[in-house]
């Protein structure tokens, strides 16, 4: 009774957001061309549902491909800076420079320098997941349970055992929680890489749709993102579940 | 039953003339301290006495600012002593087995998974090898980590309140076990429970004052665990309170 009730929830709540939008679509005169209704929203997807599919996969490509290397690259970042006290002098400053420039600024820069291709988007997500995984994770490393540490010292275990079996195992749960939100923003930064120049890819079309007034192309391409985004949130959710069982709380 | 056997007799430990300053206040200053050879010294004194301190730098843990500690053979401390904490420290991602060969996963070498189901047997959580930390009851917790501390089979064994988080039948219940299995053993405890001292120890101090002094030792009548009725351990238990009373007040 209680997974079923839970399962509604969700389902409630999406299908609460789509009578809403009817609703407004539908009786408050906002003329189609700036806000179509689901029903004309749901038709484009069904008739151009090849193109658009054909899209969503070079989108996700991008976000999975950021999503990745960002992980690796925020993890070793996070680890570097935990073993090596002089490593973490050189590497804080650089990691706050890297979040005051404006990622939307660089965006163009990166189209220019890396081209029209994947490699500018996946950078533009890796440049805005890798701070919340290097954070949350550099956080987590640092705030191993002091007990933890010393059993593992009066047991001779050395400096980088001790890193390896108990502080980074200790921080998997935060390391977790940063991989949850970079999961959730990863898609920013495609999207954001698409819009600076690109040839294909959701943001490139919903761009494209809004240029031409097709409003309702445009509606589609966002449902699609908006379901990716979830979608890829969820699959992050359920393998962390998985690998994190044994933590008290998640 | 004690299910291990030492392969050398038990050194008694020597602190002699240690200092420590915690924030330019002296902790304590010249302490002597000797932990006689397999037997339990048990260590009182009010929270923030310094108690837990004294443990950490016999255990290796912290450097004294004056003063040495060292074992009357001769033989160098480190590797010969085992730590049992406040808490049971176990490592919420590891089973029940494999956080009693922690040291040996710690060390690189290769866990006696054999001896180590004796030892939970010996415990009495034979058939829960396999259980998350989170799955068992912080009785059942302890117990682990006695296994674990006995599975390190050292000849020195030092307690920081070990008992201190359980309720008060399991924790008569530890005690018992405790003393049994660890028995032969040099062992220093410390602990705020006056009878928890009386049952356990062979000899008794209470820790007072700023910077702390050691009062004279207090000898237990009768071999560990005694019976909570036994009547050298009331008798001596009135002492150790009236001893802890004056040093509070003075």
């Amino acid at each position: 009774m209680k997974h079923i009730r839970e399962a509604l929830r969700p389902l409630v709540t999406l299908f609460g957001l789509l009578a809403l939008w009817w609703a407004v679509a539908k009786f408050t005169g906002i003329p189609s061309f700036l806000l179509p209704g689901p029903v004309a929203v749901a038709k484009v997807l069904a008739a151009q549902s090849g193109f658009l599919l054909q899209n969503t996969l070079v989108t996700l490509v991008e976000i999975v491909l950021g999503l990745g290397l960002g992980t690796l690259f925020g993890g070793s970042l996070a680890l570097a800076m935990v073993f090596s006290r002089g490593l973490q002098r050189w590497l804080l400053p650089l990691l706050l420079l890297s979040q005051a420039v404006p990622v939307f600024a660089l965006a163009p820069l990166l189209v220019l320098w890396l081209g029209f291709g994947l490699a500018s988007k996946a950078l533009m997500a890796v440049l805005i997941i890798f701070f919340p995984v290097t954070a949350a994770f550099y956080d987590g490393l640092r705030r191993t349970e002091p007990g933890w540490l010393d059993l593992a010292r009066t047991m001779g275990a050395s400096n980088i055992t001790i890193l390896l079996h108990v502080r980074l195992m200790a921080a998997l749960p935060a390391f977790g929680a940063g991989l949850r939100i970079a999961a959730a923003v990863a898609p920013i930064g495609a999207i954001l890489g698409e819009w600076a120049g690109a040839s294909e890819g959701l943001g490139y079309v919903m761009l494209n749709a809004n240029a031409r007034m097709q409003t309702d192309l445009m509606f589609a391409a966002l449902v699609l993102l908006a379901a990716m985004t979830i979608l890829l949130w969820v699959a992050v959710d359920v393998v962390l579940k998985k690998l994190l069982h044994w933590a008290p709380d998640t | 039953m004690n299910s291990e056997t030492l392969s050398t007799p038990p050194p008694s430990l020597e602190l002699r003339g240690l200092a420590l300053h915690y924030e330019g206040q002296p902790l304590f200053e010249g302490l002597d301290l000797t932990v006689q050879a397999g037997r339990c010294t048990a260590l009182l004194g009010a929270s923030g006495v310094g108690k837990t301190s004294l443990l950490r730098i016999a255990a290796g843990l912290a450097a004294p600012d004056a003063g040495t500690v060292r074992a009357n053979d001769g033989l160098p401390l480190p590797g010969r002593v085992a730590w049992m904490g406040q808490q049971d420290l176990l490592y919420p991602w590891a089973r029940a087995l494999e956080n009693v060969t922690l040291g040996s996963r710690l060390r690189g070498e290769k866990p006696d998974k054999a001896r180590a189901r004796d030892l939970l047997a010996a415990v009495g959580l034979a058939g829960r090898e396999r259980a998350l930390p989170k799955e068992l009851s912080g009785g059942m917790r302890q117990r682990v980590a006695l296994a674990r501390t006995l599975y390190e089979n050292r000849p020195v064994v030092l307690m920081d309140e070990p008992f201190s988080a359980l309720d008060a039948i399991t924790r008569a219940t530890m005690q018992e076990l405790a003393a049994r299995l660890l028995a032969g053993r040099t062992a220093l405890l410390i602990t705020h429970d006056p009878m928890e001292a009386c049952r356990l120890g062979h000899s008794l101090y209470v820790m007072a004052g700023r910077p702390a002094r050691l009062g004279h030792e207090i000898a237990v009548p009768g071999t560990p665990p005694r019976a909570p009725d036994d009547e050298a351990l009331l008798h001596t238990q009135g002492e150790l309170m009236r001893a802890l009373l004056e040093s509070r007040a003075a």
